[in-house]
């Protein structure tokens, strides 16, 4: 079952229904000149039940995702013979029409409602599991090499002078690694991954020094709001090779997060260096990469744009607000399977408040750890 | 004999990895003499630092702002005595491949104090690079050319060029300012900058940002020609019947700017 809240499934919804609706008004009337009347008298009837359908499906959304794939589509079923019937009695006195078979109308509906079922099985069949997987496995963000070994010649100049900020950096660069090499399909939430940014733009910072000047700017982000993993720090990684590096002097990275409308916007905007061609083409792979992860966890609902204005270059992500149920026991839409960060030694407290409670969230993150093999 | 010190330049954009290099540089001193000169940031000041202090090995990033480390390379065979050069690189070996095909010499960051100190040890026996294995080497084309100019090397920025012209055995670059004599050749010249630059004449590169507009002319024998007009300077050069096309190309291309 798709999900009939996601805008995209309701397009597409609507968009067949209407399509095969004139396709059948297309068959009985060959007239192009009457064809928009005959169109428009066959969608008096189609669209009240279409609609009233789409907006109890939105309703029961919560109920069909948690029940099984055939009491689901019984529901669906009941519910499309229910409302044919009931808009069979009330449209042709709400548009003055003769009303047609009650059979036809029911069958018209409940093709319509199996093809469509059809249609979102097959798609989901091609995006998941193993299919979006594996597509999502592919575009896992890579970090430069560059960048790596550029880190640790940093992190090893500082062993002999600043030995604890030496150690701090390798703990960065550890938590770094730790979130690129783990299994990335699953959302989680935007506070950690700007924990990540900043840990990533820490090391930055520590390679081309006040070469690179952060404005941060994510005080009214919403931390529990659940994200791709990776979906910023690729394009902070873009914004200092593509436009801090080729810079002598310094320059600005800024960074907005803000909840805007149940929407979650996060802008990127870092100075513009116009180089060849080269440069462009890792830029927009990064984007691509972006953009396709985000379709496929949210489809229509998100939204990456990209431009350059006068002397900067701006990314723009669009994102729903989804959170985590606070009452999700065991089936939680996300799993989150990592120990707490070792930031406890004071120089890493910029951690955004939580909106969940701290004690569940301990629970849930050690949990897995209890369940070692060797535990059990 | 008591060895003299092997004079040493360190150049990298990043300050942590001069500082790592300074620091394995020490280390290297116990076995081998060396005497630091200097640190630059990228390849002006490294050219900078060298006039007034002759090194004998420059340790370079390839991957800099301003000037990366091939360039500097290039700028750098046009000193009196020009030093060796190693390249410092966190690349990985996709990108090293030319390297390794010129025998061109580098070092992997982060640099291993062993490797390092064998470089030092091979450098009395390396001969400066040669300008052959420079442009065998991937890199994006130079943003200033060098003249040697009573033994200074002086950076001229690509962008201010209006014209090259060959002339005999030179080149003649000309810059709003001045003339500067340089020893390359115009095709290779061509051929690294294309976009940049138009062919006007068998002898002549033109800048396309400087291209105010063509007049024609007459000549003494009564033949008319095509003159290319310069902004900057109050000179114009002649277009070759050959290369006639390009009145049109550009003529077409500054009207497609108006109407945009």
């Amino acid at each position: 079952m798709p999900d009939f809240r996601n805008l995209g499934s309701i397009l597409r919804v609507l968009l067949a229904v209407n399509g095969v609706t004139l396709a059948i008004a297309f068959a009985r009337e060959p007239r192009l000149s009457m064809l928009a009347v005959e169109w428009s008298s066959l969608t008096g009837f189609v669209e009240p039940h279409l609609f009233a359908e789409l907006a109890l499906l939105a309703l029961a959304q919560p109920w069909l995702a948690r029940a099984s794939p055939r009491a689901s589509i019984a529901i669906v079923t009941a519910l499309t013979c229910a409302l044919a019937v009931a808009f069979n009695a009330i449209t042709p006195r709400l548009i003055g029409e003769v009303p047609g078979s009650l059979a036809r109308h029911v069958a018209f509906a409940l093709a319509a409602q199996f093809l469509l079922i059809g249609y979102f099985r097959l798609r989901a069949r091609a995006l998941s599991p193993a299919i979006t997987e594996a597509r999502l496995q592919a575009l896992q963000a890579r970090i430069r090499p560059h960048f790596l070994f550029n880190s640790i010649t940093a992190v090893l100049s500082l062993m002999r002078s600043e030995p604890r900020r030496a150690e701090a950096a390798l703990e960065d660069l550890a938590d770094l690694f730790r979130v690129l090499m783990r299994d990335n399909r699953d959302l989680a939430p935007l506070a950690d991954e700007v924990e990540l940014c900043r840990q990533y733009l820490d090391l930055e910072q520590l390679r081309l020094g006040d070469r690179l000047e952060i404005d941060w700017n994510v005080k009214s982000m919403p931390g529990d709001a659940l994200v791709p993993p990776l979906v910023l720090q690729p394009l902070l990684e873009n914004a200092v090779y593509h436009g801090i590096e080729p810079l002598t002097e310094r320059g600005l990275l800024s960074i907005n997060i803000f909840l805007s409308r149940d929407e979650v916007h996060a802008i990127l905007r870092n100075p513009y260096v116009a180089t060849g061609a080269r440069h462009q083409v890792g830029n927009n792979m990064a984007l691509d990469n972006i953009r396709e992860r985000l379709a496929l966890h949210f489809d229509a609902e998100a939204s990456l744009d990209s431009r350059i204005t006068r002397d900067s270059w701006e990314v723009h992500i669009r994102m729903p607000y989804r959170t985590r149920k606070p009452a999700a026991n065991g089936k939680t839409t996300t799993k989150v399977e990592r120990p707490a960060r070792g930031n406890d030694n004071g120089t890493h407290k910029r951690r955004q408040p939580r909106a969940r409670p701290l004690p569940a969230t301990a629970a849930t993150r050690i949990e897995p750890w209890l369940k070692h093999p060797c535990a059990s | 004999m008591a060895e003299a010190p092997l004079r040493v330049l360190i150049v990298d954009d990043e300050g942590p990895a001069r500082h790592r290099l300074r620091e394995l540089l020490d280390d290297c001193a116990a076995v081998l003499p060396i005497a630091i000169i200097g640190e630059a940031q990228h390849g002006r000041e490294a050219l900078d630092i060298l006039h007034s202090a002759p090194a004998d090995l420059v340790l370079t990033d390839i991957h800099m702002p301003g000037m990366d480390g091939i360039e500097l390379a290039r700028h750098l065979l046009k000193l009196v005595h020009p030093p060796v050069v190693i390249f410092t690189t966190a690349f990985h070996q996709h990108a090293l491949a030319a390297f390794e095909v010129n025998a061109v010499d580098y070092l992997v960051k982060p640099v291993r104090v062993q490797r390092l100190l064998a470089a030092l040890q091979k450098v009395p026996r390396l001969k400066p690079m040669t300008i052959e294995k420079l442009t065998q080497l991937p890199a994006a084309a130079r943003r200033f050319l060098s003249v040697t100019e009573r033994s200074r090397v002086v950076l001229v920025p690509v962008d201010e060029v209006i014209y090259l012209k060959a002339e005999l055995k030179y080149i003649t670059i000309r810059t709003a300012q001045r003339e500067y004599l340089l020893e390359e050749s115009l095709t290779r010249l061509e051929q690294e900058f294309g976009a940049r630059f138009v062919r006007v004449h068998r002898n002549c590169l033109v800048a396309r940002d400087f291209i105010r507009g063509f007049e024609r002319r007459a000549n003494d024998d009564g033949d008319a020609h095509w003159e290319v007009l310069l902004h900057g300077i109050d000179e114009s050069l002649p277009v070759s019947r050959r290369q006639q096309y390009i009145v049109r190309e550009i003529g077409r291309e500054a009207m497609n700017g108006a109407a945009a």
